[in-house]
C-alpha cells in the first residue's frame, strides 16, 4: 500500500499532515508527520507533497534493519533504530523526518486516514 | 492550558527587546482568544494613544480553535488603535498564521515601542530575535514574503507590509501566506509606524488538547460532511467568486461608488470567466476542506494573484466599474504588493472616480490623470500614488472621509464610510438589517460583524421590525470564531451545525461552559469596544453610527433594489431598536448596569468617572 498524490490537486490546507500527527502521536502537531506540502505557487501556481512512496531504499540502506514492511507498508522499529539518519539522507522524496526533540524518524505507514480526509482528490491509496 | 500555547510574546521595538508572559487565565476564561485578547489589551493599554505614536499597541492573536484538528482554525486577528478611526480596529487574516504562532509557543505577539530603523521579529519556537530589515524596506509585501522564506525557509509563516505600510497609508494591510491580507483599519500603518517590516514565525511543538478522541471524533465528522457535500464543488471551482453574480441579482453589488447594487457588465468578472481565464489552483487555509482561496495568473501582465475573491472583485470590479476579470485581478495583485487594502482602495478610487466626472475634483488635482469609471491604468495609477502618498494621493492615503473633507462641494454626501472605514462589499439600501449591522459594526463599516442580507431577503426588504434583534444575535455569533480563532464560513455556507462547535469547546479546552457563556464573552467584547469609542473619541455615539446620506436620501437606480433608500426615520428606528435591546442608551452609550451584568464593572466605573456615562 502507498499514499501516492496527484500535486496539482493538493489545495495546501495541511490537513494530512494534522491528521497524521493526530492519528500516529495522538497531537496536534503537523511538524511530526510523515506527509508534507510545501508550496511552489510562484513556480506553477501548485503546492508539492511529499510521502513515502514505499520504495523501499530507506530499508535497503539502514545498517540495523530497522525498516521493514509491516501491514503492507515500510515502518520503522524504533527499539531497533540507532539515529543514524542514513534513511533521513537516501530519501528521495524528502518524505522521512526527525522531529524537533525526537531521535527516530517518522514516516507514512500508509493508514490512509489523510488520503480518508483530504478535501480535493489529490491522496489516493493504491497497491 | 489545553487549548491554549500557554504564553505571549511581548515585544518592545523601541528597545529592541522580547520576553514570554504567562497567558492570564483570567484573560483567557473572560476573552477565549483572537480578538478577545486583542480588545482587552488595546482597552488596557492604549489609552489616549496616537494610533501612529509609539504608545500604540498592535496586537497578532490566535485562538484557542487555531491549529487543531478541526475545519479551518485558522484565523489571526491583526489589532490596534485603529489610525483610519481612532477606535479599536482589528482586521483577521486566515492561511496558515494562527496556527504556527501556537507551535511555536504562543497565543499572541504584543508589539509596543517603534524601531528607530527597519526591523522584522524573528521567532523560531523559542528563539526570538528582531532583526535588520534594512534590505525589505521599499520591497512589495509579497516580494519581501518570498525573500524571507528564500533566507529562512519555506515552513516560516510570514506577515509582512509593503510601501503603503511604510508610508503610513491609514488604509495599509497586513500580507500573509502569498496573497492573503488582514485588510481593515489600517493596522499595516500602525506595523509600519513602529518600522517593523515583518514577522516570521516557525513552531515545532504540539497544541495540548483535554480529550484526543473527542476531538478525533467531532472534528473527523465536521471534516467529512464538509467533504461529502455536493456544494463543496462550487467552493473548490469558484471559491468566492460565485458570490458576485448573487450579490448583483438580489442588488447588493456596490457599482459605481454605491450609486447602484446591480453592475450591467457583471459578466466580464464573474466566476465563470474566473474559473476559465485566470484560475490556476486551489489555496486553502490552514485545514480547511473549502479551499476558498483561488491562484490565478493574469497572463497578459505576467503576475500572479491570490484571488480576486468577492469583495475585491466588489470593490475594485463593480465599484469601480472595471468590467474585465484580467483587469480587476491585476489590480488585486498592485494592491497586494503595494499592501493596500482592496476593500477601502476599491471604494476610496472609485470615490475619486465618481468627484471626477462630476467635477468636484479636475486634473488639477490628478496630476493631468483621467480618472474615469472603467479606467484600470487609472486605478492603478492612483493605487500607486495612494501607496507612495504621492500628489493627489496624500489626500486619498487617508482614507475617504478626509478625502471627502477636503474637496468638499457636497462630496461627503457620497463618502461611503461610517467612523472613517470605508464601507465594504454590500450595497444596503435595499436590506435595513444588513445598513443596521454596518452602522454598529464595532470597527466601522465592514460586513463581517453581522452579515444580515439573506435575513433581509427572507424577512422582507422593506421591513425594520425585528431587524435589530437579528443583527445583535449575528454580532455575537460571528465574532465568536474570531475568538475562537476558527474560520466562520464553514457554517455560514457549508451549513455546519453550530452543535458541533459547542461539541469542540470540552474536547479542546477540558472546560465545561455552555455555548450560551461563550456567545457571552462575545457580547462582552462587542460592548468593552463600543466602550473604548466612547472613552477614546470625543462625543462618540449616534451621530457615529448614521450612513452615509446617498442611502439616506438617494433612491437606488437600477436592479433589484432600484427605488429603495432608508429614511432617516427608519434608521433611527433600526437605532432606537437596537440601542434598546443592547442596554445602551439613546446616546448609543452602553449603560453602566449593562456592563457591569457583563463583568466589565471597570470599565463602567472608568465611563462614569470621567462623565461619559451615568
Amino acid at each position: 500500500m502507498k499514499v501516492e498524490v496527484t500535486h496539482s490537486l493538493c489545495s495546501g490546507c495541511k490537513l494530512c499532515q494534522l491528521t497524521c500527527s493526530l492519528y500516529q502521536f495522538g497531537e496536534n502537531n503537523p511538524k511530526k508527520a510523515g506527509i508534507f506540502v510545501s508550496s511552489h505557487l510562484l513556480g506553477d501556481g501548485h503546492y508539492h507533497v511529499a510521502v513515502c512512496d514505499q520504495c523501499g531504499d530507506c530499508a535497503a540502506v539502514c545498517p540495523t534493519g530497522a525498516i521493514r514492511v509491516v501491514d503492507g507498508a515500510y515502518q520503522i522499529d524504533a527499539e531497533q533504530c540507532n539515529w543514524c539518519q542514513v534513511c533521513v539522507h537516501e530519501c528521495a522524496q524528502g518524505a522521512l523526518v526527525v522531529p524537533q526533540g525526537a531521535r527516530t524518524p517518522i514516516k507514512c505507514t500508509a493508514c490512509g486516514e489523510c488520503v480518508e480526509l483530504c478535501p480535493t482528490g489529490a491522496l489516493a491509496l493504491v497497491g | 492550558m489545553n487549548g491554549y500555547a500557554g504564553s505571549i510574546l511581548r515585544v518592545d521595538l523601541s528597545k529592541g527587546t522580547a520576553w514570554s508572559e504567562p497567558l492570564d487565565a483570567k484573560l483567557a476564561e473572560d476573552y477565549i482568544g483572537g480578538r478577545g485578547f486583542a480588545a482587552r489589551i488595546i482597552y488596557d493599554e492604549t489609552k489616549g494613544a496616537d494610533p501612529l505614536g509609539p504608545e500604540n499597541r498592535l496586537v497578532l492573536a490566535s485562538g484557542p480553535f487555531a491549529g487543531v484538528f478541526l475545519p479551518a482554525g485558522s484565523k489571526a486577528t491583526f489589532a490596534a488603535k485603529s489610525p483610519a478611526t481612532g477606535l479599536y480596529g482589528d482586521a483577521n487574516v486566515g492561511g496558515h498564521l494562527a496556527a504556527e504562532l501556537k507551535y511555536a509557543g504562543y497565543d499572541a505577539i504584543v508589539f509596543q515601542g517603534a524601531a528607530e530603523h527597519p526591523v522584522y521579529l524573528h521567532v523560531d519556537d523559542d528563539k526570538v530575535e528582531v532583526r535588520d530589515a534594512s534590505a525589505l524596506w521599499g520591497q512589495g509585501a509579497i516580494q519581501a514574503e518570498v525573500a524571507l522564506k528564500e533566507n529562512l525557509g519555506e515552513d516560516f509563516q510570514i506577515a509582512t507590509i509593503g510601501p503603503a505600510g511604510e508610508n503610513l497609508v491609514k488604509f495599509a494591510c497586513i500580507s500573509h501566506d502569498i496573497g492573503r491580507q488582514a485588510g481593515r483599519t489600517g493596522v499595516g500603518a500602525v506595523m509600519g509606524s513602529k518600522k517593523l517590516k515583518a514577522i516570521a514565525v516557525r513552531g515545532s511543538k504540539s497544541v495540548p488538547v483535554a480529550d484526543v478522541e473527542a476531538l478525533k471524533r467531532v472534528g473527523r465528522e465536521m471534516f467529512l460532511k464538509i467533504k461529502h457535500d455536493p456544494a463543496l464543488d462550487v467552493w473548490h471551482k469558484y471559491g468566492l467568486g460565485s458570490v458576485c453574480t448573487w450579490a448583483n441579482s438580489i442588488g447588493a453589488f456596490p457599482t459605481r461608488n454605491f450609486s447602484s447594487g446591480y453592475f450591467e457588465g457583471i459578466e466580464g468578472i464573474d466566476h465563470h470567466h474566473m474559473r476559465e481565464r485566470i484560475i490556476v489552483g486551489n489555496k486553502a487555509c490552514f485545514a480547511c476542506p473549502m479551499a476558498c482561496g483561488k491562484f490565478s495568473r493574469v497572463k497578459e501582465r505576467g503576475v500572479w494573484v491570490e484571488g480576486p475573491e468577492y469583495e475585491t472583485t466588489a470593490l475594485i470590479g463593480g465599484n469601480c466599474a472595471i468590467d474585465r476579470i484580467e483587469d480587476v485581478a491585476y489590480a488585486n495583485y498592485l494592491c497586494d504588493e503595494l499592501g493596500l487594502d482592496t476593500i477601502s482602495a476599491g471604494n476610496v478610487i472609485g470615490f475619486t472616480m465618481e468627484c471626477f466626472e462630476k467635477g468636484v475634483i479636475d486634473a488639477s488635482q490628478t496630476g493631468g490623470l483621467a480618472v474615469r469609471f472603467g479606467d484600470v491604468e487609472a486605478f492603478a495609477a492612483l493605487a500607486n500614488r495612494i501607496a507612495r502618498r504621492e500628489g493627489i494621493g496624500a489626500v486619498l492615503a487617508d482614507g475617504v472621509r478626509h478625502a471627502a473633507a477636503v474637496w468638499g462641494k457636497g462630496s461627503e454626501a457620497y463618502a461611503i464610510q461610517i467612523k472613517g472605514l470605508e464601507w465594504s462589499g454590500y450595497e444596503s439600501r435595499g436590506a435595513p438589517a444588513m445598513m443596521l449591522a454596518y452602522m454598529t459594526a464595532d470597527i466601522g463599516a465592514h460586513h463581517n460583524r453581522a452579515w444580515a442580507i439573506t435575513f433581509d431577503i427572507a424577512q422582507g426588504r422593506e421591513k425594520v421590525e425585528g431587524k435589530a434583534a437579528k443583527v445583535i444575535e449575528l454580532q455575537h455569533i460571528r465574532p465568536l470564531f474570531d475568538l475562537l480563532a476558527a474560520c466562520r464560513l464553514p457554517w455560514v455556507e457549508m451549513g455546519l451545525d453550530l452543535k458541533y462547535y459547542a461539541e469542540l469547546w470540552p474536547a479542546v479546552t477540558g472546560q465545561d461552559r455552555s455555548w450560551e457563556d461563550l456567545l457571552r464573552a462575545s457580547e462582552r467584547v462587542y460592548n468593552l469596544n463600543r466602550a473604548y469609542a466612547a472613552r477614546e473619541v470625543p462625543g462618540f455615539g449616534r451621530e457615529h453610527d448614521y450612513p452615509p446620506e446617498r442611502f439616506s436620501t438617494t433612491p437606488v437606480p437600477t436592479g433589484a433594489t432600484q427605488g429603495h433608500y432608508i429614511d432617516r426615520q427608519k434608521l433611527d428606528e433600526l437605532l432606537d431598536d437596537y440601542y434598546g435591546l443592547r442596554g445602551w442608551d439613546a446616546r448609543g452609550l452602553p449603560q453602566a448596569a449593562t456592563l457591569r451584568g457583563l463583568g466589565l464593572g471597570d470599565v463602567a466605573a472608568e465611563l462614569v468617572a470621567l462623565g461619559r456615562i451615568d
